[in-house]
């Protein structure tokens, strides 16, 4: 029978074999002189991060003056005030956490970073970022799971993409199997020891060749069995780790555990919601530095927990539009457009904010009332998926945009 | 051949998705094959069956399956030999006109849920952890200082919610869990059942989030005096209501929403300068109004300014009414904002919240939406703005186009839709007559439609209830289960709404959870829920898997399940068929 995966795997080699091997072919999906993958880990920020509040253009009087009562005091008031990263951005200060990691030099950010596309709608951004098409909502897969399909791998465990989510997010929906897991210790079959139930489901979702739930069947029993050999859930974090409670936390630890116990994750993604602050959004406190005070600690326990197997790990944060520069009238921020995202990995380069800043000048804003976008999404992820993946053909990963290095912001150690 | 195998012929596959029906209530062999043959013969004419003409009685029975799929959630045992004696087109016309049917079972089963009939100002009360409480918790984790261990929070939490546990009459979660249940229990054992589809497609349509803020208390009333008594009247009727109802107004942050040039007077003070003392604060301010406090934030602080809000202005253009391609600009966006200024309440978290429109922080201005000139006025022009948007061609064919899904296919052919706009735009957005519409459409009849969907997890924990004619007492721990498929209920936090489409919930995990929650309450596993598996097959031939098909899938099983049945469930006892049954892929569709 010709399953989804076998029939990705024969394409590949077909290819090969009549020596048109694609460029897209991941250039090496292992680090040299290792068994370990280069994984990418995607974290989308659902509900549209204000980015202005997150990494603070402190330095920019505009941003002080336009948000009077959200606005993060500029560097030097102890707690209360920013956290210094370059003398004109600074960090919100519920971030504390992450500041090692960005004295480390592991973690960059980039400013003013977004989808071109002028929808102010959380589903329509969110979809276009999650399909990599911005403006185009006939792409049927999305881009991460393209990205998969851009290499095939018949060596490829299956869980070389997988989604710390209870359902499958549409950037890893498409031809590619991936797996999608709200948790790794539910992730397997009850109902007795005798196996009966497991194989009689097997067999069903095998013989249902033309329905959609097919291929889902067959991936979720392959996974399944893998797991129940690997235990990933032996792998308990670093000593002195601590996630934070909640899903989010709960889901990268179990990121780390799938890459600690190698796997084989080349892609990883799970979500976090709640960035939708029309209203008490606050400064210092409020509603995103509550929000903050669970994103930030897990990046840093992630980071710590991964010690040395950061360096074949690269993070990246994003979500789907920024908010208005000018707070509204409820301590809170619209709908806008630029935002920003985070970079996180043993080769990035940071330790600084990349990115062109466009100013927050009435003259330079997006339709005079956003952040404008200097550096596409696409830029961003293609410089990653470049660099640390070892891409060298991104025209099927991002279709009709032509990523090129001269438009990379720079995150990556070249 | 073996009586499994006699019952199909893989050959006349009559419909996609490569699922072979039979005859639910007929055993045997040589009926069932008589059948599948007129099956057969009968499908070509199927689209075209009108009123006047009977179908056959194998397709009525399959057209029967459809409809208590789609109108409902799923065939109960017996459901199929009821429709059948009724007729089906008087079913259906019965179930479009709920208020005509009898439903004492969903009163009996809903009497324990002390929650569900109070008022918010009643919830709030007496459900709501009180200030002084979270003022305590507060003071204990600032004592604790930031290196205390969640292990150490959630202590802190826990002893003074004990304390305080004694002056309430329940808890925040205690409301949450009962709304939940409420659901599942109508669901399951309503008699009106397409009068809870509806329903659940208008509180998804108008979507609100439990977890923000008083959100929870409000749910109930928005719910049972907002959605439900409009559900079936003229949409822009409903629209209003929505739009009107604290529910809505705190979700979407209508209710923040002013004039910024109101007279400062109305407004509260900039912050830093112009600030006053407590007492003085206008009325919107004082006393115990607040924005809504941040989870671990300060408390009630300074003053704020207020001003616009676009929040609801947005979303009652791309979700509610004119759909996301419907035709509105970033400059609608705002206008519409500035006419829904003063759309707001008194007090959300104390009392009776009730719709108030504030005039003193109205916009006064002239606005242009949609091209259309809207004078300045008061809450006339929310009013005018709710009519406009609720008459909108493009609200006809958003609305029908989501009903079309729900009710047909993911993918709803383009002229029923066009059909449904156009009944939508004459009846002046009659609901019933568009649902009536859609159900009674050649479309919907078609075999293309039949078990085109893939349930949501609500469907399927829903019909695998009906379907094992489970005994739910507590569904509780049904609401857990869908929590943990990801549709956790009252809970979608986006005002999207949770997902229509197939490809929404075809994961891994989410099949995963389908097959554990069809062997578990088949066995009797899921907490509350009980079969008798005495009722999923004749206690003659316990082991007849035949016969449990029959009864849980009255559509019919795909000769490679039934073949995977032959092999795997010889001997086993029902339970185990049972659950084999409702986990299989036939069973995750309607």
């Amino acid at each position: 029978m010709l399953t989804r995966r076998i029939f990705l795997k024969s394409t590949g080699l077909a290819l090969v074999s009549f020596g048109v091997a694609p460029k897209v072919l991941l250039r090496t999906a292992y680090a040299e002189g290792s068994r370990r993958r280069k994984t990418l880990v995607v974290v989308f920020q659902r509900g549209a991060c204000d980015g202005l509040n997150v990494v603070v253009p402190y330095g920019e009087e505009a941003y002080r003056r336009l948000r009077p009562t959200i606005a993060i005091p500029a560097p030097g008031g102890g707690r209360e005030a920013a956290l210094d990263l370059d003398g004109f951005f600074g960090l919100h200060p519920a971030l504390e956490p992450l500041l090692p990691l960005w004295k480390e030099g592991v973690l960059a950010a980039v400013q003013a970073v977004g989808s071109p596309d002028a929808t102010r709608s959380h589903f329509d951004a969110q979809d276009f970022m999650e399909s990599g098409t911005p403006g185009l909502k006939a792409t049927e897969d999305g881009w991460l799971n393209r990205l998969v399909q851009s290499s095939p791998d018949s060596e490829a465990t299956p869980f070389r993409a997988v989604a710390m989510t209870p359902t499958l997010p549409r950037i890893l929906s498409g031809r590619a199997p991936a797996v999608a897991m709200a948790n790794i210790r539910d992730f397997a079959l009850r109902g007795g020891g005798d196996g009966m139930a497991a194989r009689g489901f097997e067999q069903m979702y095998e013989g249902a060749v033309q329905d959609v739930l097919h291929g889902t069947g067959h991936e979720t029993f392959e996974a399944m069995q893998f797991l129940k050999k690997t235990d990933p859930g032996r792998y308990q974090p670093a000593p002195g780790v601590e996630y934070p409670r909640g899903r989010y936390g709960d889901s990268l630890k179990q990121v780390a555990q799938l890459l600690k116990a190698d796997v084989g994750v080349e892609v990883a993604f799970t979500d976090v919601g709640g960035w939708d602050h029309h209203a008490a959004e606050g400064g210092v406190e409020g509603q995103l530095a509550a929000r903050l005070r669970e994103f930030g600690p897990a990046l840093a326990a992630f980071r710590r927990d991964l010690g040395d197997r950061m360096q074949d790990v690269v993070l990246v944060t994003m979500t789907e539009f920024g908010r208005t520069v000018r707070e509204n009238g409820n301590r809170g921020t619209d709908h806008g457009h630029a935002s920003f995202a985070f970079v996180l990995g043993g080769d990035v380069r940071g330790g600084r904010v990349h990115g062109r800043w466009p100013g927050l000048a009435p003259e330079k804003l997006y339709e005079g009332r956003d952040l404008a976008i200097t550096t596409d999404f696409r830029d961003v992820l293609g410089e990653v998926l470049a660099r640390h993946l070892g891409a060298q053909d991104l025209s099927r990963v991002f279709p009709g945009y032509g990523v090129s290095p001269s438009r990379f912001p720079g995150v990556m150690r070249a | 051949m073996s009586r499994l195998g006699a019952l199909f012929n893989p050959g006349q596959a009559p419909w996609s998705k490569g699922i072979v029906r039979k005859n639910a209530a007929s055993p045997s062999p040589r009926r069932a094959a008589a059948l599948a043959l007129s099956l057969a013969v009968a499908i070509p004419a199927v689209a075209l069956a009108s009123k006047k003409a009977p179908r056959p009685a194998a397709e009525e029975d399959a057209f029967i399956v459809h409809a208590l799929n789609r109108l409902g959630y799923g065939p109960r045992p017996g459901d199929v030999e009821r429709v059948r004696a009724i007729g089906l087109d008087k079913w259906i016309d019965e179930q479009l006109h709920p208020d005509r049917i009898p439903d004492p079972a969903v009163a009996t089963h809903l009497a324990s849920l002390r929650t569900i009939r109070l008022s918010t100002g009643d919830l709030l009360a007496h459900y709501e952890v009180p200030r002084e409480a979270k003022r305590e918790v507060q003071a204990k984790r600032a004592e604790l200082g930031d290196n205390a261990s969640e292990e150490q929070k959630r202590e802190a939490r826990r002893e003074f919610m004990q304390k305080y546990r004694d002056q309430m009459d329940g808890t925040p979660q205690d409301v949450v869990q009962d709304l939940q249940s409420a659901k599942i229990l109508r669901a399951v054992y309503s008699e009106r059942q397409l009068d809870e589809v509806v329903a659940d497609f208008w509180m998804n349509h108008f979507n609100v989030f439990a977890g923000k803020g008083p959100v929870k208390f409000m749910l109930g009333e928005y719910e049972r005096d907002v959605v439900r008594p409009r559900a079936w009247g003229r949409f822009e009727d409903l629209l209003r209501a929505t739009a009107e109802s604290p529910a809505m107004l705190f979700y979407l942050d209508n209710w923040l929403s002013a004039d910024p040039n109101a007279p400062a007077s109305d407004r509260a003070p900039r912050g830093g300068f112009g600030r006053r003392p407590f007492g003085r604060r206008p009325w919107f301010m004082g006393g115990a109004l607040r924005p809504p406090a941040p989870p671990a934030g300060p408390g009630p602080g300074p003053a704020r300014k207020r001003g616009l809000n676009e929040n609801y202005a947005r979303e009652i253009m791309e979700l509610h009414t004119l759909g996301v391609d419907g035709g509105y600009t970033q400059k609608d966006v705002t206008e519409v904002a500035r006419c829904f200024t003063g759309w707001t309440m008194r007090n959300p978290r104390q009392g009776e919240p009730r719709f108030f429109f504030n005039e003193r922080i109205h916009d006064r201005g002239d606005k242009v939406v949609l091209g259309h000139r809207i004078k300045g006025g008061g809450k006339n022009e929310g009013d005018e703005v709710i009519h406009l948007l609720a008459t909108h061609p493009s609200t006809a064919r958003f609305v029908s186009y989501k009903l079309a899904r729900r009710f047909v296919s993911d993918e709803p052919p383009k002229a029923l839709v066009d059909r449904a706009a156009e009944t939508f735009r004459k009846t002046d957005g009659d609901i019933r007559a568009v649902v009536k519409a859609i159900v009674t459409s050649p479309e919907f009849a078609s075999p293309a439609a039949r078990a085109a969907k893939v349930k949501t997890p609500f469907e399927f924990v829903v019909s695998a209830a009906r379907a094992s004619g489970a005994e739910v007492d507590d569904a509780r721990g049904l609401a857990g289960r869908l929590a943990a498929m990801g549709m956790p209920l009252y809970q979608q936090q986006p005002p999207t709404g949770y997902k229509d489409t197939a490809d929404a919930w075809v994961s891994t995990s989410g099949l995963l959870a389908r097959l554990n929650l069809a062997l578990d309450l088949a066995a009797g596993q899921v907490r509350g829920v009980s079969v008798d598996a005495a009722r999923l097959g004749p206690a003659r031939s316990a082991s007849d898997a035949d016969a449990v098909a029959a009864r849980l899938v009255p559509s019919g099983l795909s000769p490679s399940t039934r073949k995977t049945l032959e092999s795997e469930a010889k001997g086993a006892d029902p339970a185990r068929i049972a659950g084999l049954i409702l986990g299989s892929p036939e069973f995750q569709r309607r």
